[in-house]
Order: structure tokens, then sequence, then C-alpha cells
């Protein structure tokens, strides 16, 4: 991620799944030259956090949060946005072979260098773990010598124990304006306590929270 | 949304009755609740855009409040509304937000589909 030009396709299923594990990362590649596309798979229709006090509904919620999510890139600098209308929570019961041809579809056309997606089974929403297993069938059913290099994102209380420490751990802090833009971005969404505090976060608390990403390079079996 | 006011929640439910009606109803507990705490349950279920007819329908409770739908075959029922949409002159929108904001239950009705 380091060299320039990379191509990068960012596979996630919902607006602010990018701001928090992944924002400074993606804003240091594209400072390093690199065109990211992010396909968004839902709009996060189904989510719970409305606003303190509660200026979005269920009916508005899947608009505001598209401009939210448009907000988003724009902060992190990611040239190119698709989101794929999926609805919010349904990922894992929709066809899974078309919703993996829909992904290669989307690899074959950008011919990415590097994927990044969340790691299935150890990405605690039923959404987060569809969502990869959808990227993992779309590349394993490439020539493994076409495959782009895939990195995940993972944080169930159980990812250490089974896969170890991350192979990536990044330190995103030169990057911490742009993905603080992003995570305030999704105003409707963070400014639920156990995400940002109650309280103004100081400097070095930004730091310590969101001072470093960390990734697992996805194995593929031959 | 607006803390409910249940005479004009009232008013709404009794405009709506007697008609073919898109619901979505709705309760979680949010996909992350055994992530934040193993001792929870996460739960939730929701139903968009099926079609309801009630005959008869109230608001109770003194907040968070109580809805009863009375359809020809059953009912529907919902607790634990906080919020309304006020601005909506065909529609109710109803949902009950948690002590964080968060939302736990949704009760929405309308003649288009959601």
């Amino acid at each position: 991620m380091n060299t320039t030009n990379d191509k990068i396709v960012v596979i996630l299923p919902h607006p602010d799944d990018e701001a928090f594990g992944l924002a400074g990362t993606l804003a240091k590649a594209v400072d390093n030259g690199a065109h990211v596309t992010y396909a968004c798979l839902t709009l996060g229709e189904m989510g719970r956090n409305m606003g303190i006090p509660p200026f979005a509904s269920r009916v508005t919620l899947p608009a505001i949060r598209k401009e939210e999510l448009e907000a988003s890139c724009r902060a992190i600098g990611i040239q190119d946005l698709r989101m794929l209308g999926y609805h919010d929570k349904t990922i894992e019961f929709e066809d899974q072979e078309k919703l993996a041809g829909r992904l290669a579809s989307i690899i074959a056309e950008l011919q990415p260098s590097l994927v990044i997606t969340f790691y299935p089974g150890y990405s605690v929403h039923p959404d987060h773990d569809a969502t990869g297993a959808a990227v993992i069938r779309a590349i394993s059913e490439m020539p493994a010598d076409a495959r782009p290099v895939v990195h995940t994102m993972a944080f169930s209380a159980n990812v250490a124990e089974d896969l170890g420490e991350p192979d990536i751990v990044a330190n995103v802090t030169p990057y911490l304006r742009q993905k603080m833009a992003s995570i305030q971005a999704h105003r409707s969404q963070f400014q639920a306590a156990e995400l940002v505090g109650s309280k103004p976060l100081t400097d070095d608390e930004i730091i310590s929270r969101f001072g470093t990403e960390h990734f697992w390079i996805y194995r593929f079996a031959e | 949304m607006e803390l409910i006011n249940p005479i004009k929640v009232q008013q709404m439910i009794d405009r709506l009755k007697d008609q073919e009606l898109y619901i979505h109803l709705e309760m979680t507990t949010g996909a992350y609740a055994a992530h934040l705490d193993s001792s929870k349950h996460p739960a939730a279920t929701f139903i968009t855009n099926a079609l309801i007819q009630y005959s008869h329908g109230t608001i109770a409770g003194n907040g968070p409040y109580r809805v009863g739908l009375k359809m020809g075959q059953g009912w529907v029922y919902s607790e634990g509304l906080t919020h309304y949409e006020q601005n909506e002159a065909e529609r109710l929108i109803m949902a009950g937000h948690d002590s964080q904001g968060k939302l736990i239950v949704a009760l929405q009705l309308s003649k288009t589909p959601f």
C-alpha cells in the first residue's frame, strides 16, 4: 500500500464501515497517488442510531446516510463511490452466487492491485461477514496469479486467538484529520457514547483510539 | 422526530383505519448487542411493506406508549414508542428510542410503500 498509483477497491456493506478501521489507510493511499473505488453494498437503512436527539427516522435514514457516505468519501479523498443498492441486514440472504458475481464484475472492470473488505467469520455483523465471504468467493474464482492482494478488517472477540496478530499495523496518525472528518461525516451515527464518548476527545485520546488501523492479509487456499 | 403527542397520533390512527396500508414493524437490540456485552441476547425482527387493514386502533400509556391495531383476523401491537414524525400528513411514523437515542422499536403505516 506504500507504492504509488495503486488501484484499490474497498467492498463493505454499510456507510461508516470505512470510517473507524480504514479511513486513515485510505487517506494515506490517496495521498500517495492511489485510486480508490468504494463499493458500499447498502445504505445502512436499518441502523439504530438516528442522531441525538433523533433527527432521522426509518423513513429518512437512507437518504441521510447516503449524504453522510458521500461526505465521508470526500473527506478521505475517495475518487469513485458506488452504492450497490442492497438492503441493510439482508446480504447473507441474497443469492450468494449472484452477489459474488456482481462483485467479481466490479473487480474485473477495475483490476485493482488491492481489495479491502471484512474477514468473513470474524467481523461480528452478519452483513460484514457475508460481504467478506462474497468478496473472497469472487476472488477465489480468479486464477491465482491474477488475484489482487486482499486486506481484511476483523474485530470479533476471538480474532487474535484464531487468526493471530494482524499482518499490518498501520500508523495513520498523520491522516487523523481526514479520518476524524470521515467519522464526523456520519453524524447520524457517531454521537453514540460507546463510540466517541460523551465528552470531546483530547488529541492524545484521538491518537490512541484512532491512530492505528489493523489488517489481516487473506490467504487463499490454492 | 418529536416526542409523541398521543392526541395527534390518535387522530392519525383514526384517519388511517378501514383501508389497506403498508406497515413497517420492527424491534431490534442491535447487531452488536452480544459483541458489546456477552450476556446480551441479540434479537431483531422487521417486516416491511406488508399490507394490513385495521378497524380500530388506539395509542395507550403515558410514555413510552403502546399502540394496538385491531384487524379482521388479528392484531398489530407495539410497545415502547417514544417519538413520532409530526410533519407527516398522510403517514404515521413512530419509533421508540432508548436512553442512548438508539432505535429499539418502530411502527410505521402508509398508504404507499416505504
